[in-house]
């Protein structure tokens, strides 16, 4: 170990030899690169080198990977403080980049908000997929992704048969909104993305076939829903 | 698909979903690069909210010098920075003091497995923050040498120097765990 600190220290790093990790990430302009691809063929060393970090790379890769995502709570927290912000007036000089972003809009207005749109089921998507794997992972309960942002409530599942309803958003929802709703109707997304259904369990296990009739009634007659319907 | 620097024009006009979108392409890759520097998904996850509040804020300054990737990159790293000096000292200590074990132990543990990949991973995850950062925004994050400098705020030369020395360090991680690659 001590010989091999002191070799370590004693090795003085080449121009070429300090390239090599950006050149394993494909990251070099077109010139470095050449002149490592160069070195590289004539200097078995460098090749040598060249090969363990090819593997850091992919160990990098590998652990950044499993670190997994966050859960909807980040997304719920933002938005609830974006929601809070004063609202934003058009600024009157728009910089480069919004000239730029008017020009395309001016040009393919539908594809970028089809675009957005997009993400945005994408985002709602992650919301039921996410409660998904947290009754996957947690058999007897799991995590609402609905109510308080700051105090998530954990529910039984093996005590309740809560009942459920599948729902499609209006194409123009704002997450925002559909936060609001899931508060409102102590919802959360347990699945969705299915043809742009939805499917929310509410919190209420003890309501009766009525109440839920009621509350099923209610739920379509919100703006931001265009269909809402019980299911198992 | 609209580009980021489109989104962040949007952004900046007030226009959530493009917010929502541009959260959607970036809030993995902010969540995992904070989680590496604070080591706490409780805090890496309240990081993402600062983040893109902050790119919410700050749109309509963006001037598009940089990629919008290696500006949010950049945020997340000072806020957890932030985060991380908001912590009480004897708290990081213990942190410290606790890594240190972790990353001794962990390799010995890969060895009895004889599990190459396996012990890399560990020892990546045993470098120091310094060395964590730069590794990730290298490999994993694909910034190239000028991004990093402007992420971090250093020398492109002190970029290239950082990073070497932090792989000699992973290297030594490796051989003490009994893991030679040839290399150095």
């Amino acid at each position: 170990m001590m010989a091999a600190s002191t070799k370590i220290v004693e090795q003085e790093p080449g121009e070429i030899e300090l390239l090599l990790p950006w050149h394993a990430a494909g990251t070099l302009n077109p010139r470095d690169s050449r002149k490592v691809e160069e070195a590289l063929a004539h200097d078995p060393e460098l090749a040598r080198q060249y090969a363990v970090i090819r593997e850091e790379y992919a160990g990098t890769i590998d652990l950044n990977e499993s670190l997994g995502a966050p859960s909807v709570r980040a997304m719920l927290k933002l938005f609830a403080a974006i929601d809070a912000e004063p609202a934003r007036k058009p600024r009157a000089s728009m910089n480069m980049a919004a000239r730029l972003a008017g020009f395309f809009a001016s040009l393919s207005p539908r594809t970028l908000a089809w675009s957005a749109s997009l993400g945005a089921v994408v985002l709602v998507l992650q919301a039921g997929i996410i409660a998904a794997v947290l009754m996957n992972n947690r058999p007897a309960s799991f995590e609402t992704a609905s109510l308080s942002i700051n105090e998530p409530i954990t529910r039984d599942l093996a005590a309740a048969s809560s009942p459920r309803a599948l729902v499609r958003f209006a194409p123009d929802a704002r997450i925002g909104d559909i936060t609001a709703l899931l508060d409102k109707y102590q919802a959360s997304i347990v699945d969705g993305g299915k043809g742009g259904m939805f499917r929310l369990q509410f919190a209420n296990a003890a309501m009766s076939k009525d109440e839920f009739s009621g509350l099923l009634s209610r739920l379509q007659n919100e703006k931001i829903v265009s269909l809402a319907v019980a299911t198992p | 698909m609209a580009s980021d620097d489109v989104l962040i024009a949007r952004i900046a006009q007030g226009d959530r979903l493009a917010m929502q979108v541009l959260y959607g392409r970036h809030h993995v890759r902010v969540f995992r690069f904070g989680l590496r520097l604070v080591r706490d998904e409780q805090v890496a996850e309240d990081l993402i909210s600062e983040v893109f509040l902050d790119v919410w804020r700050q749109a309509g300054k963006f001037e598009g010098r940089s990629a919008v990737s290696t500006w949010v990159l950049a945020i997340t790293r000072f806020k957890a920075l932030s985060a991380l000096r908001r912590r009480k000292d004897a708290e990081l200590d213990d942190e410290a003091a606790g890594a240190i074990e972790d990353t001794s132990d962990d390799p010995e543990v890969s060895v009895q497995k004889k599990d190459t990949s396996d012990a890399l991973r560990r020892c990546l995850g045993g470098l120091s923050a310094e060395h964590r950062e730069i590794v990730d925004l290298v490999y994993y994050h694909e910034k190239s040498v000028e991004e990093v400098a402007g992420i971090i705020g250093i020398p492109e030369n002190t970029v290239k120097t950082r990073l070497f020395y932090a792989r000699k360090k992973l290297a030594e991680l490796l051989k003490a765990a009994g893991i030679e690659r040839g290399w150095p």
